[in-house]
């Protein structure tokens, strides 16, 4: 072979190689977390691991639309991911354990179930005591989530605390306490104020107003507004902001019904129904805070409602349940 | 009509004489289709950020639409990488002749296929799923690939550049419109030829390669099958090839009358009406069926497209060769008319290009950037928003050149209907009508 030929075959050979080595080589030397609709896969990868106090530096990039990325019971904002860009993201993470990150953007119908994990292994920092892991009250109480329940009373008009609040201070001393309020249905606790002689003179919605109040009493207008925002952000999708039920994933969810959770869990047994509507009385007032927060730790089991438990930290899942019963209490 | 010989000067002679500039863009072409590929595999899904996606459809096409093959005809196809790899596998060498040429089959394209039907069908094949091509990286790669190796195989199975001759559905349209450009690679003395012993342009020296092309230089008399590879002027003993700079259109002066280069032009003009609809149209009906690829709604869509292109066009055109007399007669007329359509199919290209390559022009510096969607930021530009440029101008430019399609069209049409005495009028109409629908299209 002459050799202009052989340069000439070696130049070939070296830019074809090249256009195929070089982009392989960079392409695997810098790994990515892709974001895709859950439709399409979620997360890849969706199980990612870390070391307590070693910063967790993750690029990350979406395959189809816009993202949000955000690590539940972290506090750390929401970064948007956009598509085709890749953004940069630093997690320190000061206690051992299993985090979830998950989509903070409404990006398909499936977008709950949009979530991964982070398996953060180390010691505990001695400035970062572990919480006494304390089992969530719906467990404590027993409650059976899935148990149907329907209030036989309802209130003619949307009981309001607000103003009533000081007028049944002393009556409702003993109704008061955390504990009380939480393992209670407002229809229990309605019944039960009824019973008590102290105010079984009053009308009805004399005692509802009361039942408001209580309600009220547990809360903070910081914590009803908080609430407001993690609903409105997590939950209005298929709930709709008013609660309705009718939200604007409501419909897409019902028409792709079952076989889209299939498509997603592989579980022929689940049915997909309907996003509860929070406006109905009978169904809210017949459910204690404790239920409603085992309804949003542990989710619907496979009827479309989605586990909130490892996103929401204790005081936000609280703040959310305050903010449902504004849908039937007028307590802001 | 009057030329200026371009290589009468030695620079250009020279440059053109010579392998290896040519060599040198052919290598670094076909490292930027390889990495095009590359990127289309590896890189975002997502069209906008995806160097196979910017520079294929974006960057790439627009050199070729609105300046090589206006301009240069067929220049693109003389630095075109797709045939490379099969070519040195056929000839066992980059550079000049191997004196050890490997033993493939070398077989004789079949005889009824040596024409460019094929190109139209795999343009049609490839328009048909161009929604998808279009903006999905991994299509484009598998398609770029795919050309590749289809060229490569050809390569080995039969004799010279049959992929590009036959089959390539870009060479297929380059070729059509090329008549229109203002270059040419032709001989300079017809007796040189007649006499020449051994017809090295055509059968390969010491110097260089037999036309790859499979044209012999002295017969030549449109840029329409001329690759303009250069082989010729490197291997004419007699130095009787020129390339030559030319009025716009002189290959359309006299119609050569083929039915497979008439369906082409209907072929191109079509898709450009109904790209425009698709593309940029408000339809989202139409949108949405030519994107659900697979469904009954895209396979009507894929019916109407199909009969849009290869019986309503072609049927009214029909009219307009007005019938009379025989067969044969009438298919030689319409063949011949149907040139008027390569100015306006031309135009209609340009300026359904201009407006999605001023929409997404900016996405090219974006890409640039961070040609592997890795997070890069080489050039400073991949935080970019996407902006369109020139947009006020956009709808004057493409009514000048739709206007100046028409024009032109009709000037051909005037020129091709005095050839086969028939009245011109119709065939003009035809060409205002497509202009008319085309910018109302498009504006």
């Amino acid at each position: 072979m002459k050799r202009p030929e052989f340069i000439a075959r070696l130049v070939v050979g070296a830019a074809v190689l090249g256009a195929i080595a070089v982009p392989l080589i960079l392409w695997w030397r810098t790994p990515l977390v892709h974001a895709q609709m859950a439709e399409d896969g979620g997360w890849n990868p969706d199980a990612l691991k870390a070391a307590v106090g070693v910063p967790l530096q993750l690029r990350i990039t979406s395959d189809d639309v816009v993202h949000g990325f955000a690590v539940g019971k972290l506090d750390i904002p929401a970064v948007d991911i956009v598509p085709g860009k890749v953004t940069n993201i630093t997690l320190l993470f000061q206690d051992p354990g299993t985090y979830t990150f998950f989509c903070t953007r409404w990006c398909g119908l499936n977008h709950w179930r949009m979530r991964g994990t982070i398996e953060v292994v180390g010691d505990v920092a001695a400035a970062n005591p572990p919480h006494e892991r304390s089992r969530p009250l719906y467990t404590t109480l027993g409650i059976d989530l899935d148990a149907p329940r329907s209030a036989p009373l309802t209130p003619a008009e949307k009981p309001v605390a607000a103003l009533e609040a000081q007028q049944f201070k002393d009556e409702l001393a003993g109704y008061m306490s955390v504990v009380y309020y939480r393992s209670r249905s407002p229809y229990e606790v309605w019944r039960e104020l009824r019973a008590d002689p102290a105010s079984a003179a009053r009308g009805d919605s004399e005692l509802w107003n009361m039942t408001a109040s209580i309600w009220r009493s547990n809360t903070t207008p910081q914590a009803v507004a908080e609430g407001e925002q993690l609903f409105a952000q997590n939950c209005a999708a298929c709930h709709a902001e008013g609660g309705a039920g009718d939200g604007v994933f409501a419909d897409d969810l019902a028409a792709a019904g079952q076989a889209s959770l299939q498509s997603m869990m592989g579980d022929s047994q689940m049915v997909m129904q309907s996003p509860a509507r929070l406006t109905d009385a009978r169904r809210m007032l017949a459910a204690s805070p404790a239920l409603l927060q085992g309804k949003i730790l542990r989710g619907g089991m496979g009827t479309g409602m989605p586990s909130w438990g490892p996103i929401f930290t204790e005081e936000q899942t609280w703040n959310l349940v305050a903010y449902l019963y504004s849908f039937q209490f007028e307590y802001r | 009509m009057s030329r200026l010989e371009l290589t009468a000067h030695g620079g250009v002679k020279a440059l053109l004489k010579n392998r290896y500039p040519q060599l040198a863009l052919l290598v670094l072409m076909l490292a930027g289709y390889i990495f095009a590929i590359m990127a289309g595999l590896i890189g975002s899904p997502v069209g906008s950020s995806n160097f196979s996606i910017v520079f294929v459809w974006i960057a790439w096409w627009a050199a070729l639409i609105l300046v090589a093959v206006p301009v240069l005809g067929r220049g693109w196809c003389s630095v075109c990488p797709i045939p490379l790899p099969g070519e040195w596998l056929q000839r066992g060498a980059v550079l000049g002749p191997n004196s050890h040429t490997p033993r493939w089959r070398g077989i004789r394209w079949p005889r009824p296929l040596r024409n460019i039907w094929l190109q139209s069908a795999a343009f049609l094949l490839l328009a048909l799923f161009s929604t998808i091509l279009l903006t999905s990286p991994l299509v484009t790669a598998i398609v770029l690939a795919g050309m590749l190796l289809a060229a490569i195989g050809l390569s080995m199975a039969f004799e010279r550049r049959s992929f590009c001759r036959y089959l390539c559905p870009v060479g297929g349209f380059i070729g059509l419109y090329s008549q229109a450009a203002p270059i040419e690679l032709r001989i300079k003395n017809k007796s040189v030829c007649t006499e020449c012993i051994g017809k090295p342009c055509y059968n390969g020296s010491a110097e260089g390669y037999g036309c790859p092309w499979d044209v012999f230089p002295g017969g030549l008399t449109k840029n329409t099958y001329c690759g303009l590879c250069m082989e010729c002027i490197r291997t004419c003993p007699h130095d009787n090839i020129a390339i030559n700079l030319r009025p716009f259109g002189a290959d359309l002066e006299q119609p050569a009358g083929r039915l497979d280069e008439a369906f082409k032009s209907f072929v191109m003009l079509g898709s450009a009406m109904i790209y425009s609809a698709v593309l940029l149209g408000p339809w989202g009906v139409l949108k949405d069926a030519a994107y659900r690829i697979g469904s009954s709604s895209w396979f009507m869509y894929a019916m109407a497209f199909v009969a849009f292109i290869c019986i309503l066009l072609p049927g009214l055109f029909a009219l307009c060769a007005a019938p009379g007399g025989g067969v044969r007669t009438f298919r030689l007329r319409f063949s011949r008319m149907s040139a008027a359509l390569i100015p306006l199919g031309l135009t209609a290209w340009i300026a359904f290009s201009l407006s999605f390559v001023l929409t997404n022009a900016s996405y090219t510096l974006v890409s640039l950037s961070d040609p592997l969607s890795l997070g890069w930021n080489l050039l400073g530009t991949a935080d970019i928003a996407w902006q369109p440029v020139l947009t006020a101008g956009l709808g004057p430019a493409q009514t000048l050149v739709l206007a100046g399609g028409v024009l032109w069209s009709s000037r051909v049409a005037h020129r091709a209907a005095a050839g086969s005495r028939i009245s011109p009028v119709p065939a003009m109409a035809y060409c205002a009508g497509a202009a008319l629908l085309l910018m109302w299209l498009l504006l």
